[in-house]
């Protein structure tokens, strides 16, 4: 688990220190809303539709038992009883006062936890694979890699004020589960000929108004050179990146106007300069770093696929869970469990306070202390003995923890949209409930198997709807809410922008189409298939004509 | 007819200007504003509030009052007005 160094303590207990006299100011008057609030957005803070709204980062989605009852205290104190888990793993309390902003971070800080650039236009909370360091396909933990970038971008005056927010990803493995190939840096490792681990640099991804699947700029880069590459990748941004239109300003927008080839040239020639300056990571630093994410003791086990599956066998319920939502481990005898937040019926990432205290007790008894949040809104538990599967299953069924829906249908993503969200045009919560309540048959999940919906309320696109098997976006039309469907989106290490499907739908008629487009799927797929597998052997028409032909058409309306 | 919304400085609670100028957090204490002289006036009184630092960001919205109620015509607004749709906290996980 990664820990604080005495540099971290200092600079933490100093922001907040730095922010209560901020708030101090603001309070007084001797500050203006417009001088305070690329101060408050720096420390995490919004202001939306009731409230303020602090983003708190979990970094790399790592989070111990005691930093989750301290989000549980905080939800319990200073808000409303529950936080959000967002989709760049993160928490955010809906309904915090000003006032007392400048306590919640000083008792953020004490269990090593910040709000620090989880908005502005800064390099934000670096995101990675929820499973690093655990998942049996990886070649390295990421984590570290993240740090490294952390130390380095954090208050970094050249990133402080870059022409927009700036968000990096990392994965240590094949399998994409961090979405790198939708941000503005990504980063994948993978050897190169020589066997020797790197990355593959991706840039210009990204989703909002305008998305992109990022490009490969670099095929493989030596770790060493990690953050003489990345500081030339946003010097070239610094320079290039438009501050005259918001909407023109990420890197994206640079990228794909000039050109991968021409932006590489440029990197390239600034890389040059720098490569081997002070900027080299010294392998002592990555050693150093490393010990800070040294995995735990594991006990000597073997793997007890027999024991399991006559459990399986016996008990159908636990079957479906343990098909849906455990995951491999590198280490013999141990699972990964993920922790469905995605009920019938419940807004997903909601949790409330006593809720993440039980997650926090459970995972002190059943997962060595260590809670994951992913970017599906989700949590895991990366270190279970697998002899505690069964038990720990009837646990999490008493929290409704245990749906089966594992990257299944009703494993929705969905931003908080118009119920709170300053930005959104429509409510997307409602329709995740909609949903979430018309795909409750566990068997029926696990037939359709491998799918996932995206919601977001806006085109500002943070619940992912570019990158959803299907994606669903909130629009107002003359005042009206309506939901624009896409299909064929992923996020996955083959990603994928989904296609418009037709016309936006009123709410009531989302839940009948997406199980239309389900049932095309069902129909019309080979042996093997994913939704995604099909839609791209066929195309959108033969959904779009079951959606859209007059007899369904009235059958929605 | 049209009324003041905006959010109070101090916890960011959405408010609305009543007649005396003051900031409530009822729709119904709220002041209606019937002529668009009015409007313009309040709105006046309200950027005035936002020097003093009581609320930021205040703006008029449309209201209708069928059968007295008085109900914002967005639905944007109605949120602010009446709260997330979704509850105003989550019926939580089962079992605590």
């Amino acid at each position: 688990m990664y820990r604080y160094d005495e540099f971290d303590h200092k600079l933490v207990a100093e922001r907040a220190r730095q922010f209560r006299r901020q708030v101090k100011r603001r309070l007084s008057g001797e500050l203006t809303e417009d001088q305070f609030k690329p101060l408050r957005l720096m420390n995490g803070l919004y202001m939306q539709l009731h409230a303020y709204m602090l983003r708190v980062n979990v970094p790399y989605g790592s989070l111990s038992s005691r930093q989750l009852r301290k989000f549980a205290h905080i939800a319990r104190t200073y808000d409303r009883d529950f936080g959000h888990f967002t989709t760049r793993q993160n928490i955010q309390f809906n309904w915090i006062k000003l006032e007392e902003v400048p306590d919640i971070l000083e008792e953020l800080a004490e269990v090593e936890v910040t709000a620090i650039q989880s908005s502005g236009n800064c390099v934000r909370n670096i995101t990675s694979d929820h499973y690093a360091g655990r998942a049996r396909d990886e070649l390295a933990d990421p984590r570290v890699y993240c740090e490294l970038l952390r130390q380095y971008t954090i208050l970094n005056p050249d990133f402080s004020y870059l022409p927009r927010k700036f968000k990096i990803a990392l994965t240590g493995s094949p399998r994409d589960r961090a979405a790198v190939a939708l941000h503005d840096i990504g980063l994948r490792m993978h050897r190169n000929e020589a066997g020797e681990i790197g990355f593959e640099v991706l840039v210009g991804g990204g989703q909002g108004r305008t998305p992109f699947i990022a490009h490969t700029i670099r095929d493989w880069l030596a770790p060493e050179h990690l953050l003489s590459y990345v500081e030339s990748i946003l010097r070239v941004y610094n320079m290039y990146g438009r501050r005259d239109n918001m909407h023109k300003a990420r890197i994206k927008i640079i990228v794909n106007q000039m050109g991968i080839d021409r932006y590489r040239e440029l990197v390239e020639a600034d890389w040059e300069q720098i490569k081997d300056s002070v900027l080299k990571v010294p392998q002592a630093e990555v050693d150093r770093i490393n010990a800070y994410f040294a995995p735990p003791e594991y006990e000597c086990l073997a793997d007890i696929p027999d024991e399991l599956n006559d459990v399986r066998a016996r008990i159908p319920e636990f079957d479906q869970w343990m098909a849906a939502n455990v995951a491999e481990h590198r280490v013999p005898g141990y699972s990964i469990v993920n922790l469905s937040l995605k009920a019938p019926g419940l807004p997903p990432g909601d949790m409330t306070a006593d809720t993440m205290d039980a997650v926090a007790d459970l995972a002190d008894r059943y997962s060595l202390d260590e809670i994951r949040v992913n970017h599906r809104q989700n949590l895991s538990f990366v270190d279970v003995r697998q002899r505690d599967l069964f038990t720990l299953w009837k646990e999490l069924k008493l929290l409704d923890l245990a749906t089966p829906n594992i990257q299944s249908v009703s494993d929705i993503i969905c931003c908080p949209g118009l119920d709170y969200c300053n930005l959104a045009n429509s409510r997307s919560i409602p329709v995740a409930q909609d949903l979430s309540r018309h795909f409750v048959d566990v068997d029926h999940l696990a037939l359709v198997g491998d799918f996932t919906i995206n919601i977001s309320g806006c085109m500002n696109a943070c619940g992912h709807h570019h990158v959803g098997n299907i994606g669903i976006l909130g629009v107002n039309k003359r005042g009206k809410e309506y939901f624009q469907l896409t299909l064929g989106g992923s996020s996955d290490e083959n990603a994928a922008l989904g296609d418009r499907l037709g016309r936006a739908l009123p709410q009531g008629q989302v839940p009948a189409a997406v199980e239309t487009i389900v049932d095309t799927y069902l129909a019309i797929r080979l042996d093997g298939e994913r939704f995604l597998d099909t839609y791209r052997r066929v195309g959108i028409e033969p959904f779009r004509e079951a959606v859209y032909s007059p007899v369904q058409a009235r059958a929605v309306a | 007819m049209q009324m003041i919304i905006a959010n109070r400085l101090l916890d960011g609670r959405v408010v609305f200007m009543d007649d005396s100028g003051g900031w409530v957090n009822d729709i119904a204490d709220g002041s209606l504003l019937v002529s668009q002289q009015d409007a313009a006036e309040q709105l006046t009184a309200a950027q005035q509030a936002v020097e003093e630092n009581e609320v930021v960001d205040p703006y008029l919205i449309d209201v209708s009052a069928d059968g007295g109620r008085r109900r914002p015509v967005q639905v944007r607004e109605r949120i602010r007005a009446f709260g997330p749709s979704v509850g105003l906290v989550p019926q939580g996980h089962g079992g605590v």
